[in-house]
C-alpha cells in the first residue's frame, strides 16, 4: 500500500465518493462529492470507476507526500497545482513516483478541485461509502500528519482517453439551472418573478450541508409538513432566506421547497465563493 | 371507494417524489406506507430507495434517472391497480426511559406550568403506543405521533447548546428521543439508555416507518442496568407483533 502523507492541511478537504447511498430511512446524510461532473472525470481520466474515492479540495489546497508511485488527476477548481515546485494541469494523467510533493498555490477560478488516484484511494467505508463525515466515520476532515493508503501503480505513460475532454464552461456561468420545487406554485407572481431575475450571492454561510443566499424574498408562505429534502433542495425560510441545500444535508425538512436544482446546477453552485453571484434558471425535466 | 391520486413528480435529477394529502393522520401514514411497499417491489432497473415521511413517498436514484418517462408511467399504474389499501404489519417496541429529576431537567417546569404532579406526566407520556412515522433530522431520530394533549408544551425560546444522548423530550405535540449529543429546543422530560443509531450494525436500527413504540418508566438503577448491557453489545429490545 502507498500512503499519501498530509505535509500541511489547507483550507478543507475530505475523501468523498458518491455518497452513503441507501440509508435515508435512517435519516443518514447522502454525503459525497459535490460536484459529480468534475470528480467522475477525475475518475475517468485514470481509468478508474466513475465513483471511486477522491480528495475533495476547498479553495486552499493540502501539501501532501506519495510514499509510492502512482498516478494522478485533477479537476474542478483551478488552485495551481504544483508537483515538486513544478505546475502541472488539471485534467490530465499526472506520474507520480514515491517520495513526489504535490502541492497547491493561488486559486485561479472555482471552489472545489478533485485529486483522484489511480484505483482510487483507501479509506473506511461504512454503510457503503468511504464518503467522510464528522460522527458517520472516523475523519471529517483532512490534518497534519493523517496518511491516506492507496494502491501502488506503476508510474508509466499511459495514453489519455482522446474522447475525455473537461468542459470547463459550467465552472464560470452564473446561471444554476433549477426545477419549480413542490411548493413552487404557492409563490406569488411577484416572488417567482424575483426569484427568476435577481443575481443573488453567496453567503458566507456556505459548506457542503447547504449554500445560504444573502439577498431575500419576502415570505408569507405557510411551512409546510416535514417532508423530503435531496442536496439541491432550494427552501425558502420564513424570515426569507433562502438556503440550497448540499450533499451533506439532512433527510427532512419543513420549510417550502421551492427550487430543486439539477445535477448541472448542484455542480455550478459548489464551485462558488462567498460573495460571488448567481442566477437561476428555470429549465423544465424530461 | 373514490379517492383522490397523490400529485406525482420528477424532484431533480434522481428523485420521484410523490405527495399525498396535507395532513398528519395514521390513516394517511397507513396509505403511504401500503404504496411505498408496492413500490419497493416494482421493477426498477436502476438503484433505488424508497422512503417515506409523513405524507409523502421518495424515490430516490443513486444517479440520474435514464428513462424518467417509464419510471413515472409504472408508478402511476401502481396507484391505478390497487385502491384498495390495507395496513401492513408493523411492532410494538418498549422503550425503556428514566424519568428521574437528573435527566428531566425540565420535569419540575412543567409540572408548573400544566399543573400536573410529576407522576401524572410520566404516566401520559408512557400511556400511548406512539406511531413511528419515518426518521429523519439526525441518524436514527424517530418522528413520532400520538403525543397526548395534555402534554404538548411550546419548546424552549433559547434552545441549550447542549443536549445529552438519549435526552427524551417534547416540542408542541412532538415527543421523541435524541439520538446524539446534539443542540436542541425541546423540553426534556427523562433519559433513555437504548442506542437509536449505531453506525457499527449493518442494520443501525430495528423499528422502521409504520411500528410503535411505548415508553417504559424504569428507576435509575434499572436504567444503568440497561446502559451496561447497551455496551456490552447484548441488550435486546423487547418487541411484540401488531397485525395491520
Amino acid at each position: 500500500m502507498g500512503k499519501m502523507q498530509v505535509l500541511q492541511p489547507g483550507l478543507f478537504s475530505s475523501i468523498q465518493d458518491y455518497g452513503r447511498f441507501g440509508n435515508m430511512k435512517y435519516g443518514v446524510p447522502l454525503s459525497g462529492v459535490m460536484d459529480r461532473y468534475a470528480a467522475r472525470m477525475a475518475n475517468l481520466i485514470l481509468r478508474n470507476n466513475a465513483n471511486d474515492a477522491v480528495l475533495e479540495i476547498t479553495m486552499m489546497g493540502p501539501k501532501l507526500k506519495f510514499s509510492k508511485s502512482t498516478k494522478i488527476a485533477i479537476t474542478g477548481a483551478h488552485l495551481s497545482a504544483k508537483l515538486n515546485d513544478e505546475e502541472i494541469e488539471n485534467n490530465t494523467i499526472i506520474e507520480i513516483s514515491a517520495g513526489d510533493i504535490l502541492s497547491f498555490g493561488r486559486r485561479i477560478f472555482g471552489c472545489r478541485a478533485y485529486l483522484s488516484i489511480s484505483g482510487g484511494f483507501s479509506a473506511e467505508e461504512v454503510f457503503g461509502s468511504k464518503s467522510w463525515y464528522e460522527n458517520i466515520t472516523k475523519d471529517a476532515k483532512l490534518e497534519k500528519g493523517m496518511e491516506i493508503s492507496y494502491k501502488e501503480d506503476a508510474a508509466n505513460k499511459v495514453e489519455t482517453n482522446a474522447g475525455l475532454k473537461f468542459k470547463e464552461n459550467y465552472l464560470k456561468t452564473s446561471n444554476i439551472e433549477a426545477y419549480k420545487g413542490p411548493e413552487f406554485d404557492f409563490l406569488s407572481d411577484k416572488q417567482r418573478d424575483r426569484l427568476e431575475s435577481l443575481k443573488f450571492s453567496i453567503d458566507q454561510n456556505n459548506s457542503r450541508m447547504a449554500i445560504q443566499l444573502q439577498e431575500q424574498l419576502e415570505n408569507d408562505l405557510d411551512p409546510i409538513i416535514t417532508g423530503p429534502v435531496v442536496p439541491g433542495t432550494v427552501q425558502l425560510t420564513p424570515s426569507g432566506k433562502l438556503i440550497v441545500l448540499m450533499k451533506d444535508c439532512q433527510t427532512t425538512g419543513g420549510y417550502p421547497r421551492v427550487l430543486q436544482l439539477n445535477e448541472n446546477g448542484i455542480n455550478t453552485i459548489a464551485q462558488k465563493l462567498t460573495n460571488e453571484k448567481v442566477r437561476f434558471s428555470l429549465t423544465k425535466p424530461l | 371507494m373514490s379517492k383522490e391520486l397523490p400529485h406525482i413528480s420528477q424532484l431533480g435529477d434522481n428523485a420521484i417524489l410523490i405527495q399525498f394529502e396535507k395532513i398528519i393522520s395514521e390513516k394517511v401514514l397507513d396509505e403511504v406506507l401500503f404504496y411505498k411497499n408496492l413500490i419497493q417491489q416494482l421493477y426498477i432497473k436502476q438503484k433505488v430507495e424508497v422512503i417515506n415521511t409523513y405524507n409523502s413517498i421518495l424515490i430516490n436514484y443513486f444517479v440520474t434517472i435514464e428513462d424518467v418517462y417509464s419510471d413515472l408511467k409504472a408508478v402511476k399504474e401502481v396507484f391505478q391497480q390497487n385502491n384498495n389499501t390495507k395496513n401492513i404489519n408493523s411492532r410494538v417496541f418498549e422503550i425503556p426511559v428514566c424519568y428521574d429529576l437528573d435527566f428531566g431537567i425540565d420535569l419540575e417546569l412543567i409540572s408548573k406550568e400544566k399543573n400536573l404532579e410529576i407522576s401524572e406526566i410520566i404516566s401520559l407520556h408512557t400511556k400511548p403506543e406512539y406511531r413511528v412515522y419515518f426518521m429523519g433530522f439526525l441518524p436514527g431520530f424517530l418522528y413520532l405521533g400520538g403525543l397526548d394533549k395534555k402534554l404538548q408544551i411550546s419548546r424552549k425560546s433559547q434552545p441549550r447548546m447542549k443536549i445529552e444522548k438519549g435526552a427524551v423530550g417534547i416540542g408542541e405535540n412532538q415527543t421523541g428521543i435524541y439520538p446524539k449529543v446534539s443542540p436542541g429546543g425541546w423540553q426534556i422530560i427523562g433519559n433513555c439508555p437504548v442506542n437509536f443509531f449505531d453506525k457499527n450494525c449493518e442494520i443501525p436500527t430495528q423499528i422502521s416507518a409504520g411500528d410503535y413504540i411505548k415508553f417504559k418508566s424504569v428507576d435509575r438503577a434499572e436504567y444503568d442496568r440497561i446502559k451496561e448491557q447497551v455496551n456490552q453489545g447484548n441488550f435486546q429490545l423487547k418487541k411484540q407483533d401488531r397485525n395491520g
